[in-house]
C-alpha cells in the first residue's frame, strides 16, 4: 500500500492493483466498506480480498507470464571485443584504454570459446551485444563472431540476433553494409544539445557532437530511418536542460529517449562529484523531460521515453517487458552474461567494470569453462542471495516490488554485499519515485497522458488509443 | 459456399419414407458425386430428378446396399440437399437434417444434460440419460464433407460425457483432419486434471473450447449461471486448459447483469488471461431460458454502446482477438464495427422489414428469428449509406 495524492493505491504479488480514495481505503481497512459496493468489487476481482476461496491457478499463470524469462537461460551475451577507444569521455574511465594500447583486445579464440557458452544457453532468442571500449575498431573480430554464430544457429535451428553499441564514427561504409545484412541493430550515444554532447565526449581532434550527427545520417542511409537508436548518459550538465535534452532527440530524428541515470561508479570520486547528483535532483529532471515527452506527444510529436515504457508494461500487462536491469529475479548472470576482452565472465557492464577497479568479487569464470559451471560459481551464489528482489528486507512488503527489480551487482558495489537492505539507497529511491510518478500519473485518469503512456505500452499509434484506455 | 445463406431453409421436413427398419443416417448426394464412392454406399441416398425438374418434388433413393431405402413427395425439396446428412425413422415421415453442406452452423449435439442453469440459457438442460444420441453422432462424423471448415461441439454441457467426448473427438480428429472443433463448454470440469488430460490430449490444437465467463466476481457470475462455486471451477478449469496450451476462446453474453462489470472483465481476462486466443461477445439470444427471465436480462443494446466500446477497445487496443456475435450493424456504435461479425446461425437468420433498404445487410448479422418485438432495440432503422454518419463507416471499413 502507498499513498499517492488523494488516493491509496494497493497491490499484490500478482502485481494485481487498485487505486481508491483514503476514505474507502479507511473503510476497508475498517471493514465497513459494503460488499454491494462497485468498489468492493473492484477490490475483490484484482484478488485483493478473497471472498470465495483462492483461485490458484490462474495466479499461477499470471506469475508465470509475468516471471516468463524464469523458464529459460541467459539471453543477452555481451562481448568485450576491446576496450580501446578514440572517445576519452569524462564518465568513462575504467571501460576504455586508449587506441594504441595492447593487450585489450579479444583474442579470436576467446571469440569462440564465448560463443560456445553462448548456444550452451536454452534461451529462446540469444542476443549477441558487442561493446567496447569500441567496438568498431575490431570490426574484423565481430564480423567473425556474427558469421559464426549464424553458422552455430542454423545448424542447432536457434534464432540469434546481434546489437552494437558504437560511437558510428569509425565504422565504414561496408561495415553498415554488413550490419544491414546482418540485421544488427545499432545503439549509438547521444547525450544531449551540442554543447553538453561535445564537452563530455571528448575527442582529441574534433567535436564528437558533430561527427556523431554526421555519422547517424551515413548510418541510416544504409539501415534506414530506424536502424539505430540512442542513449544520453545524464550529467549534471544536462540537470537544468530536459528540455534542450529531449529536442536534441527530436532533432536527431529519434523516435524515443531512454533517461537512465549515471551509473555511481566506474569513474573516479572526484569526477563523480563533478559530474553526479542526487536522486531528487535526477528525478526533478525526469519528471520535467517526461512532462515534456508528453506535451510533445500531444502536439503530434512521436516519441517515446524508454524508462516509462517499461515500468508501465509491468504495472498494465501480466507481461515482463524484458528488459534485464529491472527483473526480479535479476538479470544480472541469470539473464545476461558478459565476455571480457580478456577471457573474464561477469554478470553484468557494472560488474566488469567494478573489476577493473580491482573489486574481483563477481567474476563467474573464465570463458573457457562450461556455462553450468560459471552458474553454479561461487560468485553467482554469492550474488544470487541479493538475486530476488521480493526476498529483500526494505521489498519484501513494498507495494511496488511487483513492477520492480533487483540489482545485486549495484547493491554489492554500493553496499558492499548483495542482499543488504535496499531501503535508502539510490535504486530504491529512483524506482519508488518513478514508481509514485507514474501510478500518480494513472490515477489521474487524464485521457491526453494515458493515450500517450498506452500507445508506448501497446505499441501503438497515439490516435489509434480510442475509447477504452481506462484501467478498470 | 457461395449459397446465399440468409434465407436457407427449415431443417426439418415431411415426406414418404420407405425401408427404413431403425433410425438412420444417411449423407444425400447428388448421382455425380456418389459415383466418387467416398462414403459407405450402405449409408447414401442419390438425389434424383432435382436437374430435370428442379421445381417437382424430390425422389430420393438408395445406391444398391440400401435399395428398400426411399424418399418420396418432399413437402419442401428445398430442405434437403445435395452434400446434407439426414436422419431418417422408422414409421414416420420427419425428415430431419443433421448437417448441411456449406451451413456457418454445422454441431454436433453431444447432450442435453448440463452442470449449471443460465439465465439465458438458449437451449434449457433436460436432466436425463441420452447417451443413445453417441452412435448417431460417429455416425454423422463418417459422413460430413471431408472439407468442412468447422463443427460445432454442443449441448448442454459437453464435458459431462467425459471419456464418450473425447472418443468422439478423436474419431473427428482421425476423420476430419482439417476440420476446426469448436466446443461450447462451461469449463467447470477441466477443473478435474485428470479429465483435462484426457480431453486436451484428444483435441490437440484441432479444438477451440469457448468458455462463457460473465463477470470478474464469482457472486455475479454464479448467480447468473446458476450455481454456487461455477466461477472458481470455470476459472481453475480455463487454468488447466492454459497449462496443457490448449486453444481456449472466451464468450460473454450482453444482457442486464453482465453489462454493468464488463469494461472490468475485459480487464480481467486480459490480466489474468493473456493466453485465450479470442473473445466473443454475445448478443442476447431470444429462446429458452431467457424468454423466461426477460425482465431480468432485457437491457436495449442502443443503452450499453458505452461499456461495450470500453470493453471491446480495452482488449483490441492489448492485441487480443475480439469478435461481437449477434448484435446488428445499426445498433452498434460504428466504431464497434470492424469487430461485428455475421454470425447469427443462417437457420435462425431472418432480415426484419427494415432491413430492405439497408446498404450493409450483407455484412450484418441479422435478428434471430425468434425475437418479438419486445426484443428488438429501438436503434434498429436502416443504414441507407450516402448521408448518415454511419454511412461514411460503410465505406470506411469496407463491410459494404
Amino acid at each position: 500500500m502507498v499513498h499517492i495524492p488523494g488516493s491509496v493505491l494497493i497491490t499484490n504479488d500478482l502485481g494485481e492493483y487498485v487505486i481508491v480514495p483514503e476514505a474507502v481505503h479507511v473503510a476497508l481497512e475498517e471493514g465497513r466498506l459494503a460488499m454491494s459496493d462497485p468498489r468492493y468489487a473492484d477490490i475483490e476481482a484484482r484478488g485483493l480480498i478473497s471472498r470465495h476461496g483462492p483461485t490458484d491457478g490462474l495466479s499461477a499463470i499470471v506469475k508465470r507470464t509475468r516471471k516468463g524469462f524464469l523458464t529459460e537461460g541467459p539471453s543477452l551475451h555481451i562481448f568485450v571485443v576491446t576496450l580501446r577507444c578514440d572517445h576519452s569521455c569524462q564518465y568513462c574511465q575504467v571501460s576504455r584504454a586508449a587506441l594504441n594500447a595492447t593487450g585489450k583486445d579479444m583474442t579470436r579464440a576467446n571469440a569462440m570459446l564465448a560463443l560456445d557458452r553462448v548456444f550452451e544457453s536454452d534461451a529462446s532468442t540469444l542476443t549477441i551485444e558487442f561493446q567496447g571500449g569500441g567496438p568498431a575498431l575490431r570490426f574484423d573480430l565481430v564480423r567473425e563472431i556474427v558469421q559464426e554464430a549464424e553458422l552455430r544457429a542454423e545448424k542447432e535451428d536457434r534464432v540469434v540476433q546481434f546489437t552494437m553499441a558504437t560511437t558510428l564514427h569509425l565504422l565504414a561504409q561496408a561495415d553498415l553494409e554488413f550490419c544491414r545484412d546482418h540485421r544488427m541493430h545499432l545503439s549509438t550515444s547521444l547525450d544531449g544539445p551540442e554543447d553538453i554532447h561535445a564537452s563530455q565526449r571528448v575527442l582529441p581532434k574534433s567535436n564528437s557532437w558533430k561527427s556523431t550527427i554526421e555519422a547517424l545520417s551515413r548510418a541510416r542511409a544504409v539501415l534506414g530511418e530506424h536502424g539505430v537508436a540512442a542513449l544520453p548518459t545524464i550529467t549534471r550538465a544536462a540537470l537544468s536542460r530536459p528540455e534542450d535534452v529531449v529536442d536534441a532527440y527530436v532533432e536527431a530524428g529519434f523516435g524515443s529517449i531512454f533517461l537512465r541515470p549515471l551509473a555511481p561508479y566506474g569513474f573516479a570520486r572526484k569526477t563523480r562529484a563533478s559530474l553526479g547528483y542526487s536522486v531528487d535532483e535526477f528525478m526533478t529532471f525526469y519528471e520535467r523531460a517526461l512532462n515534456y515527452v508528453l506535451r510533445l506527444n500531444e502536439a503530434g510529436v512521436r516519441i517515446e521515453e524508454t524508462t516509462a515504457t517499461i515500468m508501465l508494461r509491468h504495472i498494465l500487462t501480466p507481461f515482463h517487458s524484458g528488459y534485464m536491469d529491472l527483473r526480479s529475479p535479476a538479470g544480472a548472470g541469470l539473464g545476461v552474461l558478459v565476455y571480457n576482452y580478456d577471457g573474464g565472465v561477469y554478470p553484468s557492464d557494472e560488474a566488469r567494470m567494478a573489476a577493473e577497479t580491482g573489486d574481483a568479487r563477481f567474476r563467474l569464470g573464465d570463458v573457457s569453462q562450461p556455462l553450468d559451471k560459471m552458474l553454479s560459481s561461487d560468485a553467482m551464489m554469492w550474488l544470487a542471495k541479493g538475486a530476488i528482489a521480493e526476498r529483500q528486507n526494505g521489498c519484501r512488503d513494498c507495494a511496488f516490488v511487483p513492477y520492480c527489480g533487483a540489482d545485486p551487482v549495484h547493491h554489492a558495489i554500493v553496499q558492499g554485499e548483495p542482499d543488504v537492505g535496499r531501503e535508502g539507497t539510490d535504486f530504491c529511491g529512483r524506482h519508488m519515485a518513478q514508481f509514485q510518478l507514474l501510478f500518480g500519473r494513472i490515477a489521474e485518469r487524464d485521457p491526453d497522458t494515458m493515450k500517450t503512456l498506452l500507445g508506448w505500452v501497446f505499441q501503438r499509434d497515439r490516435g489509434d488509443v480510442g475509447p477504452g484506455w481506462v484501467e478498470h | 459456399m457461395g449459397r446465399t445463406l440468409r434465407s436457407a431453409p427449415a431443417l426439418y421436413t415431411h415426406a414418404a419414407v420407405t425401408g427404413v427398419d431403425r433410425v438412420r443416417v444417411f449423407k444425400v448426394l447428388a448421382p455425380d458425386e456418389a459415383k466418387a464412392d467416398r462414403y459407405d454406399s450402405c449409408n447414401v441416398l442419390v438425389l434424383k430428378g432435382s436437374d430435370d425438374s428442379p421445381t417437382l418434388k424430390e425422389q430420393m433413393r438408395a445406391t444398391e446396399g440400401a435399395a428398400a431405402v426411399r424418399i418420396d413427395d418432399l413437402r419442401h425439396p428445398d430442405v434437403v440437399r445435395p452434400g446434407d446428412v439426414v436422419r431418417l425413422r422408422p414409421g414416420s415421415t420427419l425428415v430431419s437434417v443433421l448437417y448441411r453442406r456449406g451451413s456457418n452452423a454445422n454441431a454436433l449435439f453431444v447432450t442435453e444434460q448440463c452442470n449449471s442453469l443460465c439465465l439465458m440459457c438458449s437451449q434449457p438442460p433436460r436432466n436425463e440419460s441420452d447417451r443413445w444420441r453417441l452412435d448417431e453422432l460417429h455416425a454423422l462424423i463418417d459422413l460430413v464433407d471431408v472439407d468442412e471448415p468447422q463443427l460445432g461441439i454442443t449441448g448442454g454441457e459437453p464435458t459431462l460425457l467425459r471419456e464418450d467426448l473425447a472418443y468422439l473427438i478423436d474419431h473427428a480428429r482421425q476423420r476430419l483432419p482439417n476440420t476446426l472443433l469448436h466446443t461450447l463448454t462451461n469449463g467447470r470440469l477441466f477443473s478435474d486434471a485428470g479429465l483435462a488430460d484426457m480431453l486436451c490430449a484428444s483435441a490437440g490444437d484441432q479444438a477451440v473450447w469457448a468458455v462463457p465467463i460473465y463477470a470478474d466476481i464469482a457472486a455475479l457470475h454464479d448467480e447468473i449461471v446458476g450455481g454456487v462455486g461455477a466461477f472458481g471451477e470455470t476459472m481453475s478449469g480455463l487454468y488447466e486448459l492454459a497449462k496443457r496450451r490448449a486453444r481456449v476462446e472466451i464468450r460473454i453474453v450482453l444482457h442486464a447483469l453482465s453489462i454493468p462489470r464488463l469494461p472490468q472483465l475485459a480487464s480481467y481476462i486480459y490480466r489474468r488471461m493473456p493466453f485465450v486466443e479470442h473473445v466473443a461477445f454475445m448478443g442476447l439470444e431470444p429462446m429458452g431460458f431467457a424468454k423466461m427471465n426477460r425482465d431480468r436480462l432485457w437491457i436495449d443494446p442502443a443503452d450499453y454502446q458505452a461499456p461495450l466500446c470500453d470493453a471491446v477497445h480495452h482488449l483490441a487496443l492489448r492485441g487480443m482477438s475480439v469478435s461481437i456475435y449477434n448484435l446488428p450493424l445499426c445498433v452498434l456504435r460504428s466504431d464497434l464495427w470492424p469487430f461485428a461479425r455475421a454470425s447469427i446461425s443462417d437457420w435462425k437468420n431472418r432480415d426484419a422489414p427494415q432491413c430492405r433498404t439497408c446498404s450493409v445487410r450483407d455484412a450484418c448479422s441479422g435478428f434471430f428469428a425468434s425475437a418479438g418485438p419486445q426484443w428488438r432495440s429501438r436503434a434498429i432503422a436502416p443504414i441507407t449509406g450516402s448521408g448518415s454518419s454511419k454511412g461514411e463507416e460503410v465505406s470506411r471499413y469496407g463491410v459494404a
